[in-house]
């Protein structure tokens, strides 16, 4: 639920729409009002945690805000407890409402997708056979992680190490030069996101020249939540919501392959996909990189605001002469 | 969710406290801003460290970001609970939400025109002696600008600032001196957000 309704302004409208070249005391207010509204309500931090329900699905775990509605909501959602856990946990299986499959990635291709959960990985594989490239865990899922190992050629790295990085890229542009090889599945934006947007996709997929097949995800949140939060939950504590969960019902759409353009960067290409995800799974679009799940955001951001400022307050070069009013 | 220290607005009272404090704030409002905070503080303690609001990435880039983040915290504290958190936000709210307020009697609403540019103010006001010197200015405007001015150029604009300003040859711009010079800007526009009821 929305907190605060954020305006359709910007620096250039606020600052400059009545001054442009002279600095005045009242600019300090744009800055004060963005941050307010940044406390207040987020679009990143937000990505992070699990999407909040307009209605209630009757799993405890997604009613951050809980207040007793009624008693017979309780005992409905007691009765739900029940067939939960001792009727379908039992008798377990996840249900995909799928497949657009005219498009699906061929070998020697890249196959990128948004993510939301170590189910993607699952839910791709039970259609096609797939190299992976991700981060290495431990606990159970480095366990998972080690016996794929074994079946099939995958690259795992830590995401904070710059040498691996460079590694991966170089073992994926061998990967896909030898077209024989299983089509490669990589998720760009690096990490797990709620499954209500998709954030920056990270360039290096985009720069090793293959032929890309985008693919959506979406998880339908009324049956359950398919979201990974690894910075709340172990995989062992996710696995058992999962399966606790009432069904995992999800849709996957294969788009088709796109490729870089002769005049086009890697970025940009990377958003060029993005978008067509974004669009096709129902999801928003942002430019912020999922990795501000685990860092702090680079400084360089503030300093681009600082430069933007100074642009609209001075004029050849120079600050106004301050005539303030 | 055992070991969270109660803030006091999980109880009927505590909100009932809280609509009180904050005349003409809804319910809804007040639960939705409390989720908020609860999901901002990451320790689980019921206060907010400057640590938690750094962790927003959209405040993080404000070039204004620790003198915003500071104005949360009361003197000399390092944690700011629910009701102050509250507090600072209520400064935003429109000033025609006071038009439902039931007490047309009381002091005056932190979303006045006056409190608003006195929270801006206190932006510049460092050491709150309810001046903004020469220093003070400069050292607003750097965080403003960054690195793309010279000394030279923002000392000039200080000072022309404080000139055009200061009407009782101090030096500084003293509180009614910042009101007088910003009589026609639309405060009312500049600070304030809207709270979805």
């Amino acid at each position: 639920m929305r907190i605060i309704q954020r305006e359709e302004t910007s620096m250039e409208k606020e600052i400059a729409g009545q001054h442009r070249g002279y600095f005045s005391l009242a600019d300090i207010m744009y800055f004060a009002k963005k941050g307010c509204e940044a406390v207040a309500e987020d679009e990143v931090t937000q990505r992070f945690t699990s999407e909040e329900l307009l209605s209630w699905n009757l799993l405890s775990r997604t009613n951050a805000n809980f207040h007793r509605v009624s008693w017979q909501l309780t005992a409905v959602w007691v009765i739900g407890i029940l067939i939960r856990y001792c009727l379908l946990v039992p008798f377990r299986n996840y249900s995909h409402g799928c497949c657009y499959r005219e498009n699906r990635p061929q070998k020697g291709g890249i196959c990128v997708a948004n993510h939301t959960s170590p189910l993607d990985v699952l839910i791709l594989a039970s259609d096609g056979c797939y190299s992976l490239v991700g981060q290495v865990h431990g606990g159970l899922l480095g366990l998972i992680q080690k016996s794929c190992m074994q079946t099939s050629q995958h690259v795992l790295f830590e995401r904070s190490e710059m040498k691996d990085r460079h590694l991966v890229r170089k073992r994926i542009r061998e990967h896909i030069a030898d077209k024989a090889k299983l089509p490669i599945l990589i998720f760009p934006e690096g990490t797990c996101i709620n499954n209500t947007s998709v954030m920056m996709f990270k360039k290096g997929s985009f720069e090793v020249g293959g032929i890309i097949h985008p693919v959506a995800i979406k998880y339908d949140p009324r049956f359950g939540d398919a979201f990974w939060n690894s910075t709340k939950y172990s995989m062992m504590t996710y696995s058992f919501n999962v399966l606790t969960s009432w069904a995992i019902v999800c849709n996957v759409w294969y788009l088709p392959p796109m490729v870089k353009e002769e005049e086009e960067d890697a970025v940009h290409f990377a958003n060029r996909v993005k978008a067509v995800i974004a669009a096709r799974g129902g999801m928003s679009v942002l430019p912020w990189d999922g990795g501000l799940k685990r860092k702090k955001v680079k400084e360089s951001f503030k300093e681009e605001q600082q430069k933007k400022y100074c642009q609209l307050v001075t004029e050849n070069g120079f600050m106004g002469n301050g005539n303030v009013y | 969710m055992g070991g969270k220290k109660p803030t006091g607005v999980e109880t009927k009272e505590g909100i009932t406290d809280m609509l009180f404090f904050f005349s003409s704030v809804s319910h809804s409002q007040i639960t939705r801003l409390y989720s908020r905070f609860t999901s901002l503080d990451k320790g689980e303690n019921g206060t907010l460290s400057r640590e938690d609001f750094q962790r927003i990435p959209e405040l993080a880039i404000n070039p204004l970001g620790d003198r915003i983040i500071n104005a949360f915290f009361p003197e000399g504290e390092d944690q700011v609970n629910f009701r102050g958190f509250m507090r600072t936000l209520a400064h935003f709210r429109p000033i025609e939400d006071n038009e439902k307020s039931k007490d047309q009697n009381g002091p005056e609403p932190l979303n006045s025109r006056s409190n608003k540019l006195h929270f801006a103010f206190r932006l510049y006001d460092l050491d709150k002696d309810d001046k903004i010197s020469r220093d003070e200015l400069l050292q607003v405007l750097r965080m403003m600008v960054g690195v793309n001015i010279s000394d030279e150029q923002l000392g000039s604009i200080a000072d022309r600032t404080i000139q055009e300003a200061d009407q009782d040859g101090d030096c500084a711009i003293s509180f009614a001196e910042f009101v007088k010079v910003l009589e026609k800007v639309d405060v009312e526009q500049k600070m304030s957000i809207r709270f979805l009821h």
